[in-house]
């Protein structure tokens, strides 16, 4: 398992430090105004090849840029129905709380399970490295939730035998 | 065997030799660093803050004593060098969105600047006070950028209406009169650069394309002569147009010093250069750096770009060739090999990670670059550059001393 895991994680760190060269860039479409391009995806010419980066087909990365945003969506292993509950609650938790994690969006793309929404604004204040390497922590802790989740089933068939 | 034997024994010694004096002599010198820079080492950058917000752009005024910067919000600050440091004179505060361009002009001491709230203003200096015209482009989208051109009789202005508005002083009507060029642009006009003869003008967009117009307005300039990127000039009329094949926003763009090459940098990580006098040849060089926001010529066979990696670099073209120089921000080396057992457990313990947990880039410049101009000489011969970026600095490169200090800088 971890063989496959470092070259994935590396390749979306790499994808990553490429796609989070953002700058602050006004509507052509709607004047004095200032939107996120990979959201409103009105002009084609601002918008770069999405790309998915993916591990096993449960376990993917989707990475799409633009002139002045990055959406990042990640796609959790679900084996069963208890993990697909457990990975919901997990991020409904996140997502309900996205205004205190800044750069969590509020919905995910549809087919992943997180989504995250980056903009030439988080670029401005925060060191791009580091948005870069909290991603890449995300989604290595995501990969790492099967474990917790296995756990988590054990414990339930340990109360269930009692 | 009698050949072998001799020899390492010659080697030998010498190695041991090198290795023990490189090491002895590589840690003094990181000790001097950290405690008294040589005097070398700091004329080589001068490194000047302004705050944690962005630099959107600056302009230096004729003697370099004045500079006009835009801190990502809708007013333009004027700071005046006091000895190392700059002290806030002015504030020109017009403007209802972000600025989006200064330029400010060496001869008539003027400066234009324009924002996203798509007007521009020519500021003037009246008895001491910034007095400010407006100036209306006719452009119903944000405007990107502006430039004075070299005979400070007119100006253009860039915008996200897919057009360049080149504005001039109407003397009768006591007003700017803008007029546009429009076809082909086919996206957001993100940089320009005017040709010396006051009458060309280059514009990068982010439809992929680099272009070479005709500003010509015959109300003020007299008609020009040929140049190399043709002899007929009808205003708006498209002289050239060029795309790597590659497909990236065009960030920047310039001239050469006698006009005949154009340089731009793309969000595809390329530098390329047209060269007019050799029926518009396309160079392209990619390699793999970050792209870049901003590229100036420095000589004319000499580029410095800088963008997204931090670091300003060094090009060189010379007929059809496109050669990578060297970095001009060479980081010097951190003590950070050993962290101490103390350490390691405050960071265990606070940060959850046993390893050291630097936040900084090893670069002088901690975020993007975004804007590259000339300090010191003009693009024939430059000695001194100022780069500003996200980070809120200012740094001054002096081109001289680092030529003379960074082994494979040739700038000819």
């Amino acid at each position: 398992m971890a063989a496959t895991l470092k070259p994935y994680l590396s390749a979306v760190r790499e994808t990553l430090t490429a796609a989070i060269c953002l700058q602050n860039f006004d509507s052509q479409l709607v004047e004095r105004h200032n939107k996120p391009e990979v959201e409103v995806k009105s002009n084609k010419e601002l918008l770069l090849t999405p790309v998915v980066i993916s591990r096993n087909e449960r376990e993917r990365v989707l990475i799409e840029g633009s002139i002045n945003s990055l959406r990042i969506s990640i796609a959790i292993k679900q084996a069963d129905e208890i993990e697909k509950i457990l990975c919901h609650k997990f991020t409904r938790f996140m997502m309900m709380r996205a205004e205190n994690f800044t750069i969590l969006r509020r919905k995910q793309i549809e087919g992943y399970d997180i989504s995250f929404l980056i903009t030439n604004f988080h670029t401005e204040q925060m060191y791009k490295h580091k948005i870069n390497s909290l991603i890449r922590c995300g989604a290595e802790s995501i990969t790492l939730c099967d474990s917790s989740f296995i756990s988590i089933k054990t414990k339930r068939n340990c109360y269930r035998l009692r | 065997m009698t050949d072998q034997s001799p020899r390492i024994l010659q080697v030998e010694p010498k190695i041991l030799l090198g290795t023990f004096f490189s090491v002895k002599s590589s840690k003094f010198s990181t000790l001097l660093h950290r405690t008294y820079p040589t005097e070398q080492e700091l004329n080589m950058s001068e490194k000047h803050n302004f705050g944690i917000a962005p630099v959107t752009c600056h302009s230096f005024n004729k003697d370099r004593s004045c500079v006009a910067l835009s801190l990502n919000d809708s007013n333009v600050k004027i700071y005046k060098k006091s000895g190392p440091k700059w002290q806030e004179t002015d504030t020109l505060s017009e403007h209802g969105q972000r600025v989006t361009g200064i330029d400010w002009a060496p001869e008539s001491n003027r400066i234009v600047t324009c924002s996203a709230d798509r007007n521009a203003f020519v500021w003037m200096l009246e008895g001491g006070k910034w007095k400010q015209v407006l100036v209306i482009p006719r452009i119903n989208r944000a405007a990107t950028c502006v430039k004075w051109s070299p005979r400070e009789n007119k100006f253009a202005v860039g915008s996200g209406s897919r057009l360049i508005a080149i504005c001039y002083y109407d003397v009768e009507n006591n007003w700017w009169v803008s007029r546009h060029i429009k076809k082909p642009i086919r996206s957001t006009v993100t940089c320009l650069d005017w040709h010396p003869n006051n009458v060309l003008l280059a514009a990068g967009s982010t439809d992929f394309k680099c272009r070479v117009f005709s500003g010509y307005q015959k109300e003020v300039d007299e008609k020009p002569g040929p140049s190399a990127w043709g002899s007929k000039m009808p205003f708006g009329n498209l002289m050239a147009e060029f795309s790597n094949g590659g497909g990236g926003w065009v960030h920047s763009v310039s001239f050469s010093p006698s006009g005949d090459k154009v340089a731009w940098v793309g969000h595809d990580s390329s530098v390329s250069v047209a060269d007019a006098t050799m029926s518009n040849q396309l160079t392209v060089v990619k390699e793999s750096f970050l792209p870049f926001m901003s590229i100036t010529w420095v000589t004319e066979n000499s580029m410095v770009a800088a963008g997204y990696d931090c670091n300003p670099i060094v090009f060189s073209y010379s007929g059809g060739n496109i050669t990578v120089g060297a970095k001009l921000d060479q980081p010097q080396e951190k003590q950070s090999g050993n962290i101490s057992a103390m350490n390691r457990f405050k960071n265990l313990d606070r940060k959850g990670t046993g390893t050291d947990t630097a936040t900084d880039l090893k670069t002088q410049h901690q975020n993007t670059i975004t804007q590259v101009s000339i300090h010191t000489g003009t693009k024939n011969d430059a000695s001194k550059v100022a780069t500003s970026g996200v980070d809120g600095n200012l740094i001054l490169w002096d081109l001289k001393s680092l030529e003379s200090s960074i082994q494979g800088l040739r700038i000819s």
